[in-house]
């Protein structure tokens, strides 16, 4: 994250005897523009499943979950230099917590959503001090090891079905919060119902990981973050808790990956620990999307997640020739466009939705109309 | 009960962990990159010497040769063409793009090869062993494993401390921008450090491929294993990556030995253990 000084309003001493003020922004015209936009986009996928077929809602609840997990994983890593290979663990344990919660206890599965996230938090608390240990690029296959032992040892449990996984049956979801009244509203049938309902918290929960993100980066808190990242010893030196901040995004994101975890399994309704912890799924698909997209921006994964929607629709009947190419468009872009689609798009025309660029810019007292 | 054998099984195994590990240990100490691409690229040597033997029909030790000049000439490509760009102070792009190499390798050699099992032929060599007192034997192939390790470490710390080469790494790693006003080459120091690990990487493929089956999904997992090895025996230091695999590997016997299924999650419960007693390895080097 970079502070930029707004060049035509830098001219020391043009108008005299008013001390001048300087004023750090984010927001744009155009931004506030794009979020209104965003809230008419929002309302209208709220209601959307009232007219669309039940492919397209579980294609969208693909999309909300890559989205919420692209968002997560661009935050830890990029802005917060914690370039985790390992976040399957997360997605993995949220998932069996949800299954434990649902089919051992008999939790409404609704609320058991957070509880999972609340479950792989823990488990991130725990891990955090370890894994910390390691720096920088050695951080990246630690959390990878932590992700596979995590597996194995979810296999282990045998009232989890094992290393074959589970199923949750059609009666442990019967009795969800709320599936009735979808029924009533829409005239589904229960299976319907219950896509409708898990696509709306998918869409819940992106738009609140992304809301969050923005507001998070866009803060104190964001900008010391960026800092630790950059320059530790210099962040240190102002009195950015550089520890402190970095293992609380890392728990953090733990809980809603725990969350978007639950939810995709919850759709699913079957669980095995080698796809609950899939690297290529949750960790590989995840960090093409912000690549294409476009690190370290909140456009990017958005872009990112309709690009890896469109080419998993035209060429995931190929299987491996669709993760070859998928993972040569990354490595091209991270050669060439380094920044990502968005972050061309950002350079070029200077465009952006959601800035999270801090403008510095000089206004003079009593002279509100200035920028 | 955990007797002679299961630790000699361990430490033979460890040969091979460690000759997965000198690759990435080479390149992690000259150019602080992390490739992680490293397994499926041990994957895409022990695939071309199973190739190179059934399609031409060499013997394994011709193709071994040839193989190493491919890889080494591989290594050498793929730090000029590719991880060249993405070196910087940002850590991010060369994480990604070797993450990225590794799902191609990986899935290519799915596309090319199929998802069945193969494994190198050696002939008598594969079941012959070495009868020790006490009804104990060692198999010949995984003793070969670890000599060759050993072998391999001593060479590389020839070349490290006894060569001009050695000299120019050792002068890279240090301080890059005061070996470049020293007139050593950065590009093409770094250029051979990526070749040479891919050739080790060779080497380590064979060992491994004669003694069990593999398939091309198990790339990462030998990444994990190499990686365990180094940190367990401290950065930056090769006699202890041998040592590192060793351990991991007496960890993996001992695990199996007393539930087969624990065997991989006791290696990786060793290295989450030494990170937590001994965060720096057991041989951490003398340098900062």
């Amino acid at each position: 994250m970079s502070v930029t000084v707004a060049r035509d309003k830098v001219e020391i001493g043009c108008d005299k005897g008013v001390a001048p003020r300087w004023q750090v922004r984010v927001g744009t015209p155009l931004s506030r523009t794009a979020a209104i936009a965003a809230v008419a986009v929002v309302v209208a996928l709220v209601l959307l499943p009232a007219v669309a077929s039940r492919n397209l809602i579980q294609d969208l609840i693909f999309v909300f979950t890559m989205l919420a997990l692209a968002q997560l994983w661009n935050v830890l890593a990029g802005w917060g230099g914690l370039v985790s290979v390992g976040q399957q663990a997360f997605v993995g344990l949220g998932a069996y917590a949800l299954f434990a919660g649902v089919v051992t206890l008999g939790i409404d599965p609704v609320f058991a959503i957070p509880l999972a996230g609340l479950f792989a938090a823990l488990v991130a608390a725990v891990l955090g001090p370890l894994l910390f240990r390691l720096e920088g690029p050695y951080f990246a296959i630690g959390s990878w090891v932590a992700a596979e032992a995590l597996r194995l040892i979810c296999a282990q449990f045998k009232t989890l079905g094992g290393g074959t996984g589970m199923s949750i049956s059609p009666s442990d979801l019967s009795q969800m919060m709320g599936l009735k009244s979808a029924q009533a509203l829409f005239g589904l049938r229960p299976a319907a119902a219950r896509d409708v309902l898990i696509y709306w918290i998918a869409l819940l929960l992106a738009v609140a990981v992304t809301l969050g993100i923005t507001a998070f980066v866009r803060s104190r808190m964001g900008l010391a973050l960026a800092a630790s990242r950059d320059n530790a010893a210099a962040a240190r030196s102002v009195g950015v808790r550089t520890g402190r901040i970095r293992y609380l995004l890392w728990i953090v994101v733990a809980f809603a990956t725990g969350m978007v975890g639950a939810v995709v399994y919850l759709q699913k309704a079957r669980i095995s620990p080698d796809a609950a912890f899939s690297v290529t799924d949750w960790t590989a698909y995840v960090i093409f999307i912000v690549v294409i997209g476009g690190v370290r921006t909140i456009e990017g994964p958005m872009i990112g997640v309709l690009t890896l929607w469109g080419l998993i629709t035209y060429l995931a009947q190929y299987g491996s020739l669709y993760l070859v190419v998928l993972g040569t468009i990354a490595i091209l872009i991270m050669l060439f466009m380094p920044k990502g689609v968005w972050g061309e798009i950002e350079r070029r025309w200077g465009i952006r939705l959601f800035p999270t660029q801090r403008v510095l810019s000089r206004t003079s007292r009593g002279n509100e109309s200035a920028k | 009960m955990i007797g002679l054998d299961t630790v000699i099984e361990g430490v033979l195994l460890g040969g091979v962990y460690a000759l997965f590990a000198l690759g990435l240990s080479l390149i992690f100490g000259i150019m602080r990159l992390v490739n992680l691409a490293h397994g499926d690229l041990i994957l895409l040597a022990a695939y071309l010497v199973l190739s190179v033997t059934t399609v031409l029909g060499i013997p394994l030790i011709v193709a071994t040769l040839l193989v190493v000049v491919v890889m080494f000439v591989a290594g050498f490509a793929l730090q000029r063409l590719v991880l060249e760009r993405v070196l910087g102070d940002d850590i991010l792009p060369p994480l990604l793009v070797t993450f990225g190499l590794s799902i191609v390798i990986q899935n290519g050699l799915l596309l090319v090869y199929g998802a069945d099992s193969r494994r190198l032929q050696a002939g008598a060599f594969e079941s012959a062993s070495v009868t020790l007192g006490g009804g104990l034997s060692i198999g010949l192939a995984p003793l070969t494993a670890l000599l060759t390790a050993i072998v391999a470490v001593a060479l590389l710390q020839l070349i490290f401390y006894r060569t001009s080469l050695g000299r120019a790494f050792r002068a890279t790693s240090d301080n890059p921008q005061i070996a470049q006003l020293m007139g050593i080459n950065e590009r093409s120091v770094y250029a051979i450090a990526v070749g040479i690990s891919l050739a080790v990487s060779v080497i380590a493929a064979i060992t491994f491929g004669i003694r069990a089956n593999f398939d091309p999904s198990i790339g990462p997992a030998r990444l994990l294993y190499a990686f365990e090895a180094v940190i367990i025996g401290g950065l930056g230091s090769l006699w202890g990556t041998l040592v590192g695999g060793i351990v991991l590997g007496l960890a993996q016997t001992i695990g199996a030995r007393i539930n087969p299924e624990w065997q991989i999650l006791s290696g990786h419960l060793a290295f989450l253990a030494v990170l937590m007693v001994r965060p720096r390895g057991l041989f951490p080097s003398r340098r900062p």
